[in-house]
């Protein structure tokens, strides 16, 4: 009897152990788990807009898949990967697109509506480009980019056709109208919780979705999680298979592959490159990477101080770098090697590429006497903290390997917050950063990182006329579609960066996606978040 | 239950004799006497002083006795298990986990010692000053503590770090400020009380000054408690810099310290690679261990009312 | 004693107000620059300032200063830069998660601890003394992250008997209606058993984790005290007078004892909340500790703030309580006003 009872409880036990993960107890629970997309991160969002003051990365994902844009991209093939066609677009609130010399008509489909019900207007598109351009920071830097700067730009043709007037040829004009920032907002909805302080009604979407989008937020907890539903009257393409989003913040990387490997979450994209290269090995999952496009890796060097103004000493650093080695033991093979291209390579038409340089230290010592510091000198390594993980290791392998050449670093942890205010006073030494542009060009690149009218990524402070005036004949032969004379000017200033070398391109990271298998469709977009729309569960 | 009896010290009871104050040279190898017996009766305190014994040879020799580099990085031999020539395994970088722990000590060694030191000077005479005189001092004293205390503490030794700056001195400064009110606070307590106890009726009607009082009389007689204190403090002083590497406000990398490496290796667990992690945390630990049982052994020692 | 709270509390003035200029002091002496992180990633100079002046932070110290006392006069806060929410919001909702965390480690901790302190300092140097030292001390000799991050890797990872540590709830359970904040007891109010065990079995690991942290510090100091109250005169006077050894220590040594304990366990709470910051991290615990990191690496100043004041506050009330106890305990103690 007794020892029954105890067989009873202890089976007890296991039974309840084996469901404690997932916990399924209800059947609703199982259902609504067959249809919810689980997905941990890091970190979330901080505002839902993509136009609101300082709105971070993980919001950007919210409005993408909450908010349409008139139009998108088509998507092709890379490594079996669907990844988004920079040169074709596909319609998603327009119905058509009709580019004009000097302007861009578009025709609204007549069946969009907002998820209140009401439908989208060509006001609704000029009040949202307008904000778009108005509301400063980060949106309005981003449309400029574009040569989109002013409100007179977007007219009213009638209530269902929008025309976008061009300030000049620009070829990065319509690419920015399918990128994050030019989302199209519910103006009907918001103008109502305007005030006179907040015209824009910034306040209202910070926390409300009020797009068109195929999903809309249900519920936010800000550092917790972001519940979305799908909104099925979506005009803006085929239905999406997933009915519910569920995005849990998890800030230990550890816990997300735990929950991973656990069956518990369906996706995670922000694991430590070494539980990526596991997880792929082990098969449990599916796991996708790709490079980021138009992004790389860098070590950058202040050429407007000594010891870093001579050309020679950043050779000599160039040949210092262990690459391999950061290859190997902080990527864990997975990113796209950025140096030693063999000798006879011709430059690219491309961006990012390799550059010719190796590990020789005996030649970096030799330029280092060349360059008048035959005992070396010493100096300060930054990172930003928030990425610790690839920089902590690769600075402390850099380190190391500097002081082979007589260069005695100091290795400095910036936090987060403060690395954009410091890299913006343009005074550290020398640092590790990445820069990764979303319009894919290789003149966009380097018109931010190169250029001499000095944008805050221009870390270097970088100043060459030769250079600059190689980028801007680049833009303009774009702009007109001169090929040949785009071309020489890519190649040209390619091969200036190399050879003047103000920060040392290392590698180009991978986005990498992990999910489980009963989980595809995976899209890689130019913003590296998670499209929803094209995911399917089961 | 008869054991309780026996087991408690017969107590003779001297310390409440007046001008008995400071004990001359006879006392010295009376103290070294009674810490035999202690360490004898003791087989734990016993253990903790061993352990601290090699802390110290770890802290002062560790440099020259290490296997290898714990700053050379061999990526061909990284995160490698235990073995007969990486006893401790190897980290992300190839580098020595062994010698990293070994080198290590001599750091957190000295935060622990700096900042128990720097924490007792401000906050056990401040605390016997305000339970002592009372009145304004301990208004002041009290007021400054409170305002300490009111804030999360480790909130605090983050914030003061961060506006800083992540050096070892900061992270001291931070653990110090941190711990002020738990000396002042106990200090002051335990002076307040005694103020008016009968040795120091004793003294003071002798004719002793309030100095000699305090530091004669009040002083040792709150000692215990304050060594208590302190063994605690050391440990703690090493979990807040532990602490404050966790969140990336520790010292530089690729300094060796317990605190940032089992931060570094936390990342490791979950994939099996735990040698990376445990380690140091192990050190850590044992550390801490010891300063703790240490203080408790150490109370006995210096406590008058238990000596024998 | 009613006076006696009135006094003590208006003393807590000037802490408080020592405590807002500190720690505005100290936001505004972080290195980071909100507004150069609020501008986004590909910001101008100009841009930047935009932002800053839109934040206010153009303008001097001590105007910003006086702008942040107007507001909190008025019970504002100020808005959290990183999620986006008023702060005091983001606190009514955040504290209920910390302090059921908090308050259930404390719990199972002074459950375990203040028996086994007892017991150690009845029979000093038994085997209980010294597997009490041993335990207490190997458990506070651990740092919280690390402890948290081993149960996560038994008992979740390894075993499968603990859930995922994913915050307050299984991800498919909704929360239950809100009255105190607190899931145990909201559940238990509902009367619904399914998110009762859920929240439960949430709180297991991290609630281990604190209790873990803070057994020494408890133990130590009942042990170490009982041990002193015991060698007192009064102590032996009663012993001498023949009461058995049970009612010395309940009725004699207890009492006396826990004046040290009793300070002890305010700075133990203070600690906890303090260790909370890190264990919520590990757990995914959306507390006020986590609220209050993430703050501090994204140099968002109100949080922050809000944060400090509201565990301020707290820390009054928490000693003023503790004060009341001592001089209920020790009437020896006099409270100064």
């Amino acid at each position: 009897m007794k020892r029954r009872d105890f067989l009873k409880s202890a089976g007890a036990v296991v039974a309840s152990s084996a469901v404690t993960a997932p916990a399924i107890w209800s059947p609703a629970k199982a259902q609504a788990r067959q249809e919810t997309l689980l997905i941990v991160s890091e970190s979330g969002p901080n505002n839902i807009d993509i136009h609101g003051v300082g709105t971070n990365v993980p919001g950007y994902e919210v409005s993408w898949n909450c908010y349409d844009r008139l139009i998108s991209h088509e998507m092709k093939t890379v490594n079996g990967t669907p990844y988004y066609d920079r040169d074709r677009f596909k319609m998603e609130l327009a119905d058509d697109m009709n580019v004009g010399d000097m302007s861009v008509t578009f025709k609204l489909k007549k069946n969009a509506t907002f998820h209140d019900g009401s439908p989208v207007t060509a006001n609704d598109v000029k009040w949202s480009l307008d904000r778009a351009v108005s509301v400063g920071g980060f949106p309005t830097f981003q449309m400029g980019a574009g040569s989109l700067t002013k409100t007179e730009q977007f007219v009213v043709v009638d209530n269902n056709t929008v025309r976008v007037d061009f300030l000049k040829k620009d070829r990065l004009t319509i690419p920015d109208l399918a990128v994050i920032v030019p989302c199209i907002v519910n103006s009907g909805l918001v103008k109502k919780h305007a005030t006179e302080k907040d015209p824009w009604g910034l306040e209202y979407t910070k926390q409300n979705t009020a797009g068109s989008g195929a999903y809309r937020v249900v519920s936010w907890t800000p550092g917790t999680e972001v519940v979305m539903e799908r909104f099925d009257k979506w005009a803006g393409g085929a239905q999406p298979k997933v009915r519910r989003v569920v995005w849990r913040i998890v800030p230990s990387a550890g816990n997300r592959r735990a929950l991973l490997e656990r069956g518990d979450a369906d996706i995670s994209y922000d694991l430590p490159n070494k539980d990526f290269s596991e997880l792929r090995n082990n098969q449990k999952l599916s796991i996708i990477s790709t490079p980021y496009s138009n992004g790389i890796q860098y070590l950058g060097m202040n050429v407007t101080k000594p010891p870093f103004d001579n050309p020679k000493v950043r050779h000599a650093v160039a040949y210092a770098i262990p690459y391999q080695k950061i290859m190997d033991a902080v990527l864990f093979g997975l990113s796209k090697p950025m140096f030693g291209a063999p000798a006879g390579t011709k430059t690219e038409v491309a961006w990012p590429q390799p550059h010719k340089f190796t590990t020789d230290i005996a030649k970096a010592r030799q330029l280092m006497a060349e360059a008048g510091y035959p005992n070396g000198f010493e100096t300060t390594l930054s990172f930003d903290l928030g990425f610790a993980g690839v920089n902590e290791p690769l600075c402390v392998l850099t380190q190391e390997s500097l002081a082979q050449i007589g260069i005695k670093c100091t290795i400095n942890k910036i936090p987060g917050a403060t690395w954009r205010t410091e890299l913006n006073k343009k005074v550290l030494p020398l640092y590790t950063n990445v820069f990764s542009g979303w319009l894919d060009y290789p003149e966009y690149f380097f018109i931010w990182c190169y250029h001499g009218k000095n944008s805050i990524f221009n870390t270097m402070s970088y100043q060459s006329p030769k250079l600059d005036s190689m980028i801007d004949a680049a833009v303009d032969a774009a702009a007109i579609n001169d090929t040949a004379k785009y071309e020489t000017n890519v190649k040209g200033f390619v091969d200036l960066a190399f050879a003047d070398m103000p920060r040392i391109p290392l590698f180009q990271p991978y986005v990498n996606v992990a999910m489980q298998k009963n989980v595809s469709g995976y899209q890689y977009w130019f913003h590296r978040r998670l499209d929803y729309r094209s995911f399917v569960k089961g | 239950m008869t054991e309780i009896a026996a087991n408690t010290p017969a107590l003779p009871s001297p310390a409440g004799g007046g001008g008995s104050g400071m004990r001359p040279a006879s006392g010295l190898i009376a103290l070294l006497r009674h810490t035999r017996y202690v360490l004898s009766e003791n087989p734990v305190t016993a253990f903790a002083a061993g352990l601290f014994l090699l802390i110290v040879i770890a802290a002062a020799f560790g440099p020259f006795i290490v296997p290898y580099d714990p700053y050379a990085s061999n990526t061909a031999m990284a995160l490698k298990p235990p073995s007969a020539a990486h006893w401790f395994g190897t980290d992300q970088l190839g580098r020595d986990v062994f010698s990293r722990v070994i080198v290590a000590t001599q750091l957190d060694f000295f935060i622990a010692i700096a900042s128990v030191a720097l924490v007792f000077l401000m906050g056990g005479l401040a605390g016997v000053a305000a339970g002592f005189y009372g009145g304004w001092t301990d208004r002041i004293v009290g007021r400054i503590a409170d305002t300490i205390m009111a804030f999360p503490l480790f909130v605090l030794a983050m914030g003061i770090v961060a506006a800083l700056g992540n050096t070892v001195q900061n992270i001291i400064l931070a653990t110090a400020i941190v711990n002020f009110p738990l000396y002042a606070r106990i200090a002051r307590a335990e002076a307040n009380v005694r103020r008016e106890a009968g040795f120091v009726m004793a003294a003071r009607l002798s004719g002793n000054s309030d100095a000699r009082i305090v530091l004669a009389q009040v002083l040792p007689n709150i000692m215990p408690i304050m060594v208590v204190q302190m063994s605690l403090t050391m440990g703690y002083a090493i979990l807040n810099a532990a602490g404050l590497s966790f969140i990336g406000l520790g010292v530089r990398p690729p300094t060796a310290e317990w605190g940032i490496m089992v931060a570094e290796g936390a990342a490791f667990m979950v994939s099996g690679e735990w040698w990376i992690a445990f380690f140091p945390g192990a050190a850590l630990m044992v550390a801490v261990f010891c300063f703790n049982l240490l203080g408790d052994g150490l109370r006995d020692i210096v406590d008058p009312q238990r000596r024998t | 004693m009613l006076r006696m709270i009135l006094k003590r509390s208006l003393i807590a003035v000037p802490s408080l107000i020592g405590v807002i200029i500190v720690t505005f002091l100290l936001t505004r002496a972080l290195p980071g620059d909100p507004a150069a992180y609020f501008a986004g990633p590909a910001a101008t100079k100009e841009a930047i300032e935009q932002v800053r002046v839109k934040l206010g932070l153009d303008k001097p110290l001590i105007v910003q200063f006086g702008n942040y006392v107007a507001d909190l006069a008025r019970g504002d806060l100020g808005t959290s830069l990183t999620t986006g929410q008023p702060v005091a919001t983001d606190i009514r909702n955040r504290l209920p998660a910390s302090a059921e965390l908090t308050l259930l480690g404390l719990i199972v901790s002074m459950l375990i601890a203040v028996p086994l302190g007892i017991l150690a300092a009845t029979k000093p140097g038994s085997l209980a003394d010294h597997l009490c030292r041993v335990i207490s001390t190997a458990g506070v000799s651990l740092p919280v992250f690390f402890t948290g991050l081993i149960l996560v890797y038994v008992f979740y990872y390894l075993l499968g008997i603990a859930p995922a540590p994913l915050g307050r709830l299984d991800t498919f359970l909704s929360a239950p209606p809100r009255i105190t904040g607190f899931y145990l007891i909201d559940s238990a109010i509902a009367g619904n058993g399914e998110v009762f065990v859920s929240s439960l079995k949430q709180l297991v690991l991290p609630a281990m984790t604190l209790a873990i942290f803070s057994l020494a510090p408890i133990a130590r100091m009942t042990r170490a005290s009982m041990l002193a109250v015991l060698a007192s005169d009064f102590v032996r006077t009663a012993r001498a007078s023949g009461l058995s050894p049970a009612t010395v220590i309940v009725t004699y040594a207890f009492r006396n004892a826990m004046i040290p304990v009793v300070t002890t366990l305010g700075m133990v709470f203070s600690f906890l909340l303090g260790a909370n910051v890190l264990v919520e991290k590990v757990f995914a615990w959306p507390g006020i500790g986590s609220y209050a990191v993430e703050a501090l690496v994204a140099s968002d100043f109100a949080p922050l703030q809000g944060f400090v004041l509201t565990m301020a506050v707290m820390y009054v009330l928490l000693n003023l309580l503790i004060d009341i106890l001592y001089g209920v305990i020790d009437p020896r103690v006099r409270i100064e006003a």
